[in-house]
């Protein structure tokens, strides 16, 4: 069985028949074929997968496509606009806030729903929102050094 | 040997070059390879840590929609993964891709089931039926070694697989006899599991027209890959294999090896012709990818009067699993017997470890890899020792350092390793400055007083690194050479690709390597290209674990930029109509002393080399060279880190406040990716002290398998870390690195762990093992004050 889907993702409208059991990550990187979402648990603890969802930064892990039915979706590569960095991808890139980069798009979405909450936050504002995404290479040290350039950066403009 | 010349960009924080793709989600890792007419596969597990195969019912899954295929070890006809490293009268039970009459660990792969896609494949695994006739298990592995325990192998009586030792037992012995203290520390050293981010994948693809198979792997060394698979495994031509590691999300050593799930898929795409693409769930990371450490330790230390260490005896019982993984006899007896010394004059060691096999998960190389093993058990005994003789534990190792030896005579320890250079006590007094130790021990007094619970935790560490010379690897067991390889084309422009055996995983190659060059050939970046992980494309190289990519890959690299320079100063005096000794090669030009307006540009010189109209007589056209580097030594990088904690007696939590690390791995290319390792490396120490426990039941059921019940680090529970070095160069390689990817990992774990045991101090508790978790602590300070 299948049923369809539209959903708008970084400004482009899909329509798709998917399996009802069909995870909105898999719908995003196997369908769309956005690939820059990764799955890193498939449980909802690493974060790898963290979407934009209607506003929301969500585990695209924990979601079937079809409840996604008619959402606005923003995934790591609608971030940049115009070929234009956003403040916190600069910031990862200027603070070393990666590494092997597979938690980064989840990071960086993560981080910039935090920014939206806490325009100007605090290390450990910072540290609790960021405690639903893991990172194995940083210890977290430069990814806090990275929203705080971005914060500071977005404050500026 | 090879020197390294100019220093623009060495030492300099570059900006990585590969990031502008990871932070826009472009990043190109194996799950992201789509091919077309690709297939998918799920593997069914024991749910048994050991159990008789009495039938595999396949015909259910047969007839699930979508699914393309079924095999079990009756069909997938392929050698044994092989073992990579042998030590004397070890027993190496034979280790099949899928399991076929007994299974031996929860997760143990058993069949395979191919979908036209992933979801159907794992239908299909559902509806696989299997009988098992359970058998007895054991995780522990002292308790694999009493009579009477379940025996995983009929030929390997006891599940001991080897015993091997190290030192000086009568000199050992006679050092105990004359002691005037002798400290007592039992200890585990608990079971990990790595978790890299990226869960590990393969995509295998079988061209029937050419007979070519091509495998994208999560591998930290794809030549490594090719060689075991094609020659040991698959038994086809190595000509006939193409391993591709494309971006690869972290690997912490679980990535070295080959596993059966890679084996499985590329027998598959052979037999269906399809392409066949694996990913794991975490589930199956935690299952089946080769997890680190889990020793059981007993250590006795003999003091002098002065408090100097006389004597250092250790018996461990290392946990193998219950096969052996690639390397994994390597990790518990040449990386762990050696580094016991440590920063310490220690006259007389003697290491006994039964290497030892159990109903688990295969068990090899995780971030450190032995040496954070023996750091620790050395560590925590130095903070017994303290205690037992009253001194202060910062105090008593500054007593016991091996002096300075820095001028290229390497200090030689009682068990085998000679440290190539070394200047142990600044890295302590720096840490212990800059974690104002003193200031610390007074709020510690106050705190007690009040109720407050602060900890104080130091540890130095040494570590060997840049394996290693290939002769003595050899004669210590290892099935291959540790030697690395780099390969520099440069082209009609002058533009120049380097291909290099290791591997990025996360470490940044594509920036520092690439500052090596341009600083070599005063070029800027934007003209040097780093090709890694492709067989296809570079030379045979041994790849990345082991801190040696910079000391052993880059060596390889500035060899071979070394002879084209040399080509080049050829060409330019041949242009020049000059001597060759009276050019100056700067700036990226060769110039004649004296007359600074005749010169030859890189650009020009690498030109003429393909153009070949005018070279000197008899000179080849071309410009390129390969270099393989087979380092004289490892490299021994040190340091010393202090933490301070606070631990809540009423709850048994711990905060750490505090954690500064002091490392030396000599020179360093780019301090800011140098930073960021130690950062990580810390994150994953820490952890181990306090929280990440693979936990087995007795008879071996996994019961941590998932990131709700394996505690990985978050961001709310660490401090930022305060970070320093001091500079040693190496005497073993050209450019003077000694490394520095596993030093964070090594220290933190009996740092922290020392920082709480010494809060707890007040309630007479000596000793906890990890992870010092809240229920731990707080049972032990609510025993404490019956």
């Amino acid at each position: 069985m299948t049923l369809p889907v539209k959903m708008t993702i970084n400004g482009t409208n899909y329509r798709h028949e998917v399996e009802p059991r069909m995870l909105l990550v898999h719908y995003i990187r196997e369908v769309v074929g956005l690939t820059g979402t990764h799955v890193g648990c498939d449980t909802s603890q690493c974060g790898a997968c963290t979407i934009i969802l209607n506003g929301q930064a969500v585990k695209a892990c924990n979601v079937f496509a079809v409840q996604a039915d008619g959402a606005q979706i923003m995934t790591i590569e609608g971030l940049a606009k115009n070929g234009q960095l956003h403040p916190i991808q600069e910031g990862f890139w200027e603070k070393h806030g990666l590494q092997c980069g597979f938690c980064t798009p989840g990071m960086i979405l993560a981080a910039y729903q935090l920014l939206e909450r806490y325009p100007k936050p605090t290390e450990a504002q910072i540290r609790h929102q960021l405690e639903g995404n893991l990172c194995r290479c940083t210890g977290y040290h430069n990814i806090v050094k990275a929203v705080q350039y971005a914060a500071e950066k977005m404050a500026g403009r | 040997m090879a020197t390294a010349t100019g220093t623009r960009l060495f030492g300099a924080s570059e900006k990585r070059r590969e990031d502008p793709r990871f932070i826009t989600g472009r990043g190109q890792y194996v799950d992201d390879v789509k091919l077309p007419g690709m297939t998918h596969a799920a593997f069914v597990r024991s749910p048994h840590a050991h159990a008789r195969l009495k039938r595999v019912d396949t015909a259910p899954a047969r007839a699930v929609p979508g699914v393309v295929a079924v095999y079990t070890a009756q069909d997938v006809k392929v050698g044994a993964l092989p073992c990579g490293w042998m030590l004397p009268d070890i027993k190496v039970p034979p280790r099949p891709a899928l399991a076929s009459g007994k299974v031996r660990y929860v997760g143990e792969p058993v069949a395979v089931v191919v979908g036209e896609t992933a979801y159907a494949a794992k239908d299909g695994a559902e509806a696989v039926r299997v009988e098992y006739e359970a058998l007895p298990g054991v995780s522990n592995p002292r308790k694999a070694h009493d009579k009477g325990a379940p025996q995983l192998f009929d030929d390997i009586p006891q599940n001991q697989c080897f015993y091997w030792t190290i030192g000086d037992k009568a000199a050992t012995e006679a050092a105990f006899k004359s002691a005037a203290k002798v400290v007592v520390q039992p200890l585990r050293n608990q079971r990990l599991i790595p978790n890299a981010i990226e869960p590990r994948a393969c995509v295998a693809s079988y061209a029937p027209g050419t007979g070519d198979l091509t495998l994208w792997v999560t591998s930290q060394n794809p030549h490594v890959h090719r060689l075991l698979m094609a020659a040991f495994i698959l038994g086809i031509p190595e000509t006939k294999m193409r391993v591709i590691a494309p971006d690869v999300g972290g690997g912490f050593g679980s990535k070295i090896f080959v596993y059966n799930e890679e084996v499985v898929a590329a027998w598959a795409s052979r037999a269906l012709a399809r392409p066949v693409k694996w990913t794991a769930e975490r589930r199956e990371s935690f299952l089946n990818d080769a997890h680190g450490r889990d020793h059981v330790t007993e250590v006795e230390m003999a003091f002098d009067r002065g408090g100097k260490i006389t004597g250092l005896r250790v018996k461990t019982h290392a946990n193998l699993g219950a096969y052996l993984s690639t390397f994994a006899p390597l990790i518990p007896s040449y990386l762990y017997g050696p580094l016991l010394s440590g920063v310490y004059r220690i006259p007389a060691i003697f290491c006994e470890v039964w290497g030892m096999l159990t109903t688990t998960a295969p068990v090899d190389a995780y971030r450190g890899a032995g040496r954070p093993e023996a750091t620790y058990l050395l560590e925590r005994t130095m903070d017994r020792a303290a205690d037992d003789l009253g001194v202060d534990p910062a105090e008593l190792r500054r007593q016991n350092l091996i002096p300075p030896f820095t001028g290229g005579t390497p200090y030689q320890t009682p068990v085998a390793f000679a440290y190539d250079s070394g200047n142990y006590e600044p890295a302590l007094n720096r840490a212990l400055e800059l974690s104002g130790y003193a200031k610390a021990r007074r709020e510690q007094e106050e705190g007690r007083k009040r109720g407050r619970y602060i900890g104080i935790g130091v540890s130095t560490y040494i570590e060997a690194c840049g394996p290693a010379p290939s002769a003595v690897a050899g004669s210590l067991g290892a099935g291959a050479g540790l030697w690395e390889s780099g390969q520099v084309r440069v082209h009609p422009t002058g533009a120049v690709t380097v291909y290099t055996g290791s591997h990025s995983h996360g470490q940044g190659h594509e920036t520092t390597f690439a500052q090596l060059v341009a600083d070599q050939l005063g070029i800027p970046m934007a003209q040097v290209e780093i090709v890694h992980g492709d067989t296809a494309q570079i030379p045979f190289g041994m790849g990345t674990y082991g801190s040696r990519s910079a000391c052993v890959g880059g060596s390889a690299i500035l060899m071979s930029l070394d002879k084209v320079k040399a080509k080049g100063r050829k060409i330019a005096a041949h242009l020049l109509e000059a001597n060759e000794q009276d050019l100056v090669f700067e700036g990226g030009k060769w110039s004649v002393k004296g007359s600074p307006g005749k010169a030859k540009t890189w650009g020009e010189v690498s030109l003429m080399a393909y153009l070949a109209h005018n070279l000197p007589q008899g000179m080849e056209p071309g410009l390129e060279a390969t270099s393989f580097f087979d380092p004289p030594n490892f490299t021994f990088p040190f340091g010393a880190h202090v933490a301070v904690v606070e631990v809540d007696s009423e709850t048994g939590q711990t905060k750490l406040l505090k954690y500064v690390a002091v490392d030396d791995v000599g020179r360093v290319i780019n301090p800011m990716i140098v930073d960021g390792m130690v950062h990580g490396g810390i994150a994953q120490g820490v952890g181990q002290a306090l929280w990440e426990h693979g936990v087995y039941s007795d008879d071996g059921q996994l019961l941590a398998a998932t990131m709700m019940d394996y505690a990985l680090p978050k961001a709310d529970q660490l401090p930022s870390y305060e970070t320093e070095r001091t500079v040693t160069p190496s005497p073993v390689n050209p450019l003077g690195i000694k490394g520095a990817g596993e030093t964070g990992t090594i220290a933190a774990t009996p740092t922290v762990a020392n920082a709480v045991i010494d809060a707890l101090a007040p309630f007479g508790i000596a000793h906890i093992d990890m992870p010092l978790t809240p229920d731990k602590i707080w049972k032990a300070v609510k025993a404490a004050r019956k």
